[in-house]
């Protein structure tokens, strides 16, 4: 990401965008044929649309995401999920990847427990429906839970999965890295805490420059010490 | 009001050369000082300091609304509480909400509601606290300047920031942005809110009495300033979002980070 794109512009709600000829997108709104920014974040333009990519704020679910979700509340056929949005997420019976007799959902997955799954839809009114019937959606046992904000989530990913792909090859953890910015971590103790550190360091500099090298710094002087 | 008018004022708050009891002329502000993102545990937070004022501002949300019966099925409430510490005033302030903090939250809340793009977040409330530290007159205005800095920081889609002064009339004059003892010892104190894109008021309040052109050029007066306190909340905010060198920050701070 940051090599290819030149600096962006970190514009301010009410910031006027575009004058013309440019369609509203994502995090603007407009008025009179001009563009206004309605978020905190930094403006971009793609295909004819000028649009915002916040820095800040809620995560709020959008169809296809995959999150990590954790039960808050139990129902005869369904469990409700805490998803790190304003709306809860139930996740039905028949949405799960086992056969539940009714009344059975705590077999399966208690209070307090966490989950991998993908938002199935979201309607006009915001109620979201989830699903754990998909390839490498399941319930998470062992290692720990980070948690980060959701707009950090595509520089904790890196273009094209780079800085993740970077973090596991450097700690050998597993993880998983939620759109709703909860972040799965398995392994040795000792390599899960310098994931975390990597992870909090993408988090506290998200919109510097040269971010990967400073990581992969990181990393290197990190184990350097220990070996 | 009548049976204390005869009592001298004792205080002179204009003098000869049109100067205020600060030192200030009549179209002066106090020295503003806004810092974004203060607080760790908030979606976004704002610390401002407005003169002797004090003020801090926190936004969480949009997040569930509680209890569940306020929820709206079409829109985000955005709730606002506006309080005062019990040590922000000279004489001990019983904690709690009074009516007067109770109608500062009212006025302030129906303000964002104003600019937030509550539709898109039904069933959800924006909870927007104001804590005033210390005060010095114009808390209010110190407060929803300070709170849409934070919900800016809290990432909440809005129209435009809004910016609020106050002017009122000192010694029988108009003057802006009145302090304690203006306010106190002055003859009227006009607080007001303004979306600074549209120019759109969205909170104007009076106490005491203008004549219709005192009102006009406190307006005007106010105006001017809350433009000048929209670039001081723009440039709060692009102070907190700066590009940094990530890099110069790991020298900086050694492997430990």
């Amino acid at each position: 990401m940051e090599s290819s794109t030149p600096q962006r512009q970190l514009v301010i709600p009410g910031e006027l965008i575009a004058s013309g000829g440019l369609k509203s997108g994502e995090g603007t709104y407009s008025e009179d044929g001009k563009v206004f920014a309605a978020q905190l974040g930094l403006r971009s333009e793609r295909g004819g649309v000028v649009s915002v990519i916040p820095l800040s704020g809620r995560y709020i679910p959008r169809a296809d995401d995959e999150v990590i979700g954790q039960v808050v509340d139990l129902g005869p056929s369904h469990w409700l999920l805490d998803i790190n949005a304003p709306y809860p997420a139930p996740l039905h019976a028949t949405e799960s990847p086992w056969r539940v007799e009714f009344g059975d959902t705590a077999k399966y997955l208690d209070i307090g427990d966490s989950a991998i799954c993908r938002i199935l839809q979201v309607d006009e009114t915001k109620r979201v429906q989830v699903t754990m019937r998909e390839q490498g959606l399941h319930r998470l046992e062992g290692g720990q839970i980070v948690e980060v904000s959701h707009s950090k989530v595509p520089r904790i990913i890196g273009k094209g999965g780079s800085m993740v792909m970077m973090i596991k090859k450097y700690t050998k953890v597993q993880g998983f890295v939620g759109q709703n910015g909860r972040i799965w971590l398995e392994g040795n103790v000792e390599d899960v805490m310098i994931a975390i550190r990597a992870i909090r360091l993408i988090e506290e500099h998200a919109q510097a420059l040269g971010l990967t090298e400073a990581v992969k710094e990181f990393l290197d002087r990190a184990y350097a010490q220990r070996a | 009001m009548e049976d204390i008018e005869h009592i001298p004022k004792e205080i002179q708050l204009v003098d000869d050369s049109g100067r205020r009891l600060d030192g200030r002329a009549l179209d002066e502000l106090r020295p503003i000082r806004i810092e974004a993102g203060v607080l760790k545990r908030a979606d976004g937070s704002a610390y401002i300091e407005w003169g002797d004022n004090r003020v801090l501002a926190a936004v969480y949300g949009p997040r569930e609304a509680h209890p569940r019966h306020l929820q709206d099925p079409a829109r985000a409430l955005v709730q606002c509480r506006y309080n005062m510490a019990p040590f922000s005033v000279s004489d001990r302030k019983r904690p709690g909400p009074d009516r007067r903090s109770v109608e500062i939250s009212k006025v302030a809340g129906e303000a964002f509601a104003a600019v937030v793009f509550t539709e898109q977040f039904p069933r959800t409330s924006v909870d927007i606290f104001i804590e005033v530290l210390q005060a010095d007159a114009g808390t209010r205005c110190a407060g929803i300047t300070a709170a849409s800095v934070a919900l800016a920081d809290a990432g909440v889609p809005m129209r435009d920031l809004v910016a609020s002064c106050a002017s009122g009339k000192i010694a029988g004059q108009v003057a802006l942005d009145l302090n304690k003892e203006e306010d106190n010892f002055g003859d009227a104190d006009c607080p007001m809110a303004v979306v600074p894109r549209t120019g759109e008021i969205v909170l104007l309040q009076m106490d005491g009495h203008l004549m219709e052109d005192e009102f006009d050029r406190a307006m005007k007066l106010s105006m001017n300033a809350a433009m000048k306190i929209y670039e001081m909340q723009k440039e709060a905010l692009r102070r907190r979002y700066v590009v940094t060198d990530a890099e110069a920050l790991l020298e900086e701070r050694g492997v430990d980070t």
